[in-house]
């Protein structure tokens, strides 16, 4: 009975993935799974069908079971993820990492006609935020979250709140001052053509006239947009520090004072258009230095991994729950199916099946007997437990990490920016010309001392030496972020330039999470194959999916009876034949096959005869070749929290010398620590909280993900998995960036000499200025992006 | 030429207008989210036969 009308591949209608099952649901439309076919028919009910009108296919799988809000019902934990309310009406946002097309936008535009009490609701597409206003006489924050999950927008609500953090902490007045100054600018530059056409004797009064307005326009100037520059240029003297600040707050304040005595003595124009100009482009510069990715956040710690609350149970029995922080040592906590262990406990009540992968990489759920302890960090599957917590969160095994002192240490001071070493020389330069000239003249000539003086402390300003990192990095950052490489700042690309040693995590890092390389060894006929498909089919283990998945598109028969021993196998009765599928114990008996070390074997039987095996190795990224590349030019360790068993599988792509197994997050944190004490540069790719420590001590921790959309570790840059196989031309652009940033600086420097031929004299004219400030500017911004774009290409980024 | 003087205050305070109004566009949270507009003005309204059921 063979039925070859399921071969061609059915695509859900709510999300697009393959349909393996198919789930009918109201009009003749085809679904993947429960989840999707119970979103269409809520929006369908209620006339939102247009959702799947503007895209083909518009949600997210909703194949998973959704976590409980229930804990959104106490005024407590509430009361942090509000953003406003009072007796009428309750503001909230949500980040909802789901949102991906129009019609995300379009149907959480639309809630209130699923749910009246809500009657506002705005997106903000590229953050994924949306903002949503109810009356909170008719509706909750548990209700609202609950219809958001039911359609298929699951918010995700962690304790660390990276978006309310991200929108107020950026409010800074960068755009405002810019405005100012470019306000400022355009009406300097209009009132000082008079000036450059050459203004006639008897139009005097004009002259002035426009000398006073430009005066007054300069205040804002200096004194509101240009004062970040006094300031900091002041805290690095206090410091005795010199950095660009320090020229660039010295040309700022000269051309104001020489601009303001010209004026005020009737003895010349000033020098008010580049005192204008000069502020305008810095803060342009500044502005596109700061790049902001909304949708990725560099700064989560263990606090985004885990739950909001926590199920308590008191003494006489009831269920409430509280807030994380607010655990104590000796309260019993109830941890649900995919729920995850918040601090260490006992075990008292129920079968605790607990994925690590989280913490250590290991994917396959260990069981835990009643009072053993579980650490924190792990994802109980199964039924749910009991726990009594013996350490408070913050003291956890896992958690304790975070008390080094590599995460208190600010990230700046790693490596010096080049920016920062040259301007040291620069400025020292700049102020012995500047003294030179001014003690040449002196003897003979005070006013033109002064005027040299001045002059060279203007024509120096390193105006295009502040712009070209920026205006390189930036057009940098750019280039990866399209190659899916995300840095947090601009000198993170220096950073990765300098590196010399390269440690790796293992699982979820080089191997893919979730995508396992299957083996069938043995000889199965159709009908056999039919049999044990069809028994695999009616578990939810992760092995027999991967065995379902394997032998995609095989009939399935109808089973007659069913069995499940977790930890050991499946068995079944079909046809009158008995099928048994489980681990080496549970086939007993039987053949046995030589179990290679480093994958995991699934024993299939059949009426007591065995017939073959399933070897299911973990599946390596794409690209791994990659490291042997690097090899030759970097110093290549591999770190894992696993055991030793694929040594073998990998000592192909690593030195077998410089593999290191079953090693500790701390253990991770204090190898990255060792070799910088060698004065190494190191960089640390992982992806798990267990990298955590490493990632944050080493020069540069990139988080490797296969959604950037998913929680990774406190990182430098997040990379996406795909874009694994690029990382020598990542290297190698990240070169290329800063010879970028050397030739500018050589093209500034040729700017200033110029002019500095001119001011040492003590004849610059404010049109030479006028001139030379724009132009340089405007090479080195053209040099650096053009130039950039053109090393990505060479580089096929 | 003394029609100069007004004219210049005029642009100045016109540009300082337009100054004005940037800000408080900027204040009244208009320049936040700069890309979802241009995604909700392309989303038609519900067609109307479907309005009608």
């Amino acid at each position: 009975m063979k039925d070859n009308s399921i071969l061609e591949k059915l695509h859900c209608y709510h999300c697009g993935n393959d349909c393996e099952e198919e789930y009918l649901g109201p009009d003749k439309k085809v679904f993947c799974c429960n989840g999707c076919r119970e979103v269409y028919s809520v929006l369908s009910q209620s006339g939102l069908g247009s959702y799947y009108a503007f895209n083909q296919h518009p949600g997210a799988t909703k194949d998973k079971i959704s976590p409980r809000f229930e804990y959104l019902n106490e005024p407590a934990i509430a009361k942090d993820l509000i953003d406003y309310t009072d007796d009428k009406f309750t503001i909230v946002t949500f980040y909802i990492p789901a949102i991906h097309c129009s019609s995300c936008i379009w149907l959480l535009e639309n809630l209130n006609r699923l749910e009246p009490a809500i009657y506002y609701s705005r997106v903000d597409f590229l953050r994924k935020q949306v903002n949503i206003r109810f009356d909170n006489k008719l509706s909750s924050l548990y209700k609202v979250v609950g219809l958001l999950d039911k359609i298929g927008y699951e918010p995700l609500i962690s304790l660390q709140d990276v978006i309310k953090k991200q929108t107020s902490g950026k409010k800074d007045k960068l755009i405002k001052k810019i405005a100012v100054a470019g306000f400022c600018f355009g009406n300097v530059m209009l009132l000082s053509f008079p000036e450059y056409l050459g203004i006639s004797k008897y139009e005097q009064t004009f002259r002035q006239f426009f000398g006073y307005l430009n005066l007054a326009f300069c205040l804002p100037v200096v004194l509101y947009c240009g004062t970040d520059y006094f300031r900091s240029a002041w805290a690095n003297l206090k410091n005795r520090v010199l950095n660009i600040d320090f020229p660039l707050a010295l040309g700022i304040a000269v051309l104001f004072l020489r601009t303001a005595f010209e004026v005020l003595t009737h003895n010349g124009s000033g020098f008010a258009d580049t005192c204008c100009g000069l502020v305008f482009f810095l803060l342009i510069g500044k502005l596109v230095q700061r790049k902001t990715y909304y949708h990725l956040s560099f700064e989560r710690d263990y606090r985004s991994f885990f739950p909001v609350a926590v199920q308590v149970t008191d003494e006489k029995g009831t269920e409430h729950s509280i807030p994380l922080a607010e655990i104590k040592v000796g309260q019993r906590i109830l941890i649900r199916n995919n729920e995850i262990i918040p601090a260490d406990a006992i075990l008292l009540k129920g079968e605790a099946k607990v994925d690590f992968s989280f913490v250590t990489g290991e994917s396959v759920p260990i069981n835990k007997v009643l009072g053993e302890v579980v650490y924190a960090g792990g994802r109980q599957t199964g039924e749910a437990i009991e726990l009594e917590v013996v350490k408070p969160v913050s003291q956890s095994y896992l958690t304790r990490l975070w008390n080094n002192e590599a995460f208190s240490r600010t990230s700046e001071n790693r490596t010096k920016t080049f920016s920062e070493k040259v301007s040291k020389y620069f400025t020292i330069g700049l102020l012995l010309v500047a003294f030179g000239s001014l003690f040449f003249w002196l003897p003979t000539d005070f006013h033109r001392a002064l005027a040299a003086f001045t002059s060279v402390l203007i024509i120096a300003c390193p105006c295009a030496l502040a712009l070209s990192t920026p205006f390189t990095m930036s057009a940098a950052l750019s280039i990866l972020d399209k190659n899916q490489f995300y840095l947090k700042n601009t000198a993170v690309v220096e950073q990765l330039a300098h590196i010399d040693t390269i440690v790796f995590d293992k699982t979820g890092t080089i191997t893919v999470a979730g995508a396992d390389k299957i083996t069938f060894n043995g000889q199965v006929t159709e009908y056999q194959k039919q049999l044990l498909y069809s028994t695999c089919a009616n578990s939810a283990h992760p092995l027999s999916r991967l065995i379902c998945q394997y032998w995609e598109g095989t009939t399935r028969l109808g089973t007659r009876s069913y069995s499940e021993i977790p930890g050991k196998g499946i068995s079944a009765a079909i046809d009158n034949h008995q099928i048994d599928i489980g681990s080496r114990l549970f086939i007993k008996g039987g053949f046995v096959a030589q179990a290679a070390a480093d994958s995991t074997e699934v024993y299939l039987q059949i009426d007591h005869q065995f017939i073959g095996y399933f070897s299911i190795r973990q599946q390596y990224r794409d690209g791994l070749e990659i490291i042997k590349d690097l090899s030759f030019r970097y110093n290549i360790f591999l770190l894992s929290g696993d055991h030793g068993h694929e040594r073998d599988a990998l000592s192909g792509v690593f030195n077998p010398d410089l593999m290191f197994f079953e090693r500790s997050p701390q253990d991770k944190l204090d190898f990255i620590k060792n070799l910088q004490a060698r004065g190494r540069k190191v960089m640390m790719i992982g992806d798990g909280l267990n990298d955590a420590g490493a990632l944050k001590q080493s020069d540069l921790g990139i988080a490797i993900t296969d959604n950037v959309n998913n929680f990774s570790p406190g990182s430098d840059a997040i990379l996406d998995g795909n874009a694994l196989s690029r990382l020598p031309q990542f290297f190698k652009f990240s070169k290329s960036a800063l010879s970028v940033i050397y030739c500018s600086f050589g093209i500034s420097l040729i700017y200033n000499v110029v002019g500095l031929s001119f001011a040492v004299s003590g004849r610059l004219s404010p049109l030479i200025a006028a001139i030379l400030m724009p132009l340089s500017t405007v090479t080195i911004i053209s040099f650096t992006s053009i130039a950039t774009h053109l090393a990505a290409k060479r580089r096929r980024l | 030429m003394s029609i100069i003087y007004f004219l210049i205050g005029c642009s100045v305070l016109l540009a300082l207008l337009f100054l004005g109004a940037f800000f408080w566009a900027q204040k009244s949270g208009q320049n936040d989210d700069l890309y979802t507009p241009s995604v909700r003005i392309l989303l038609d309204d519900e067609p109307v036969d479907e309005e009608k059921k």
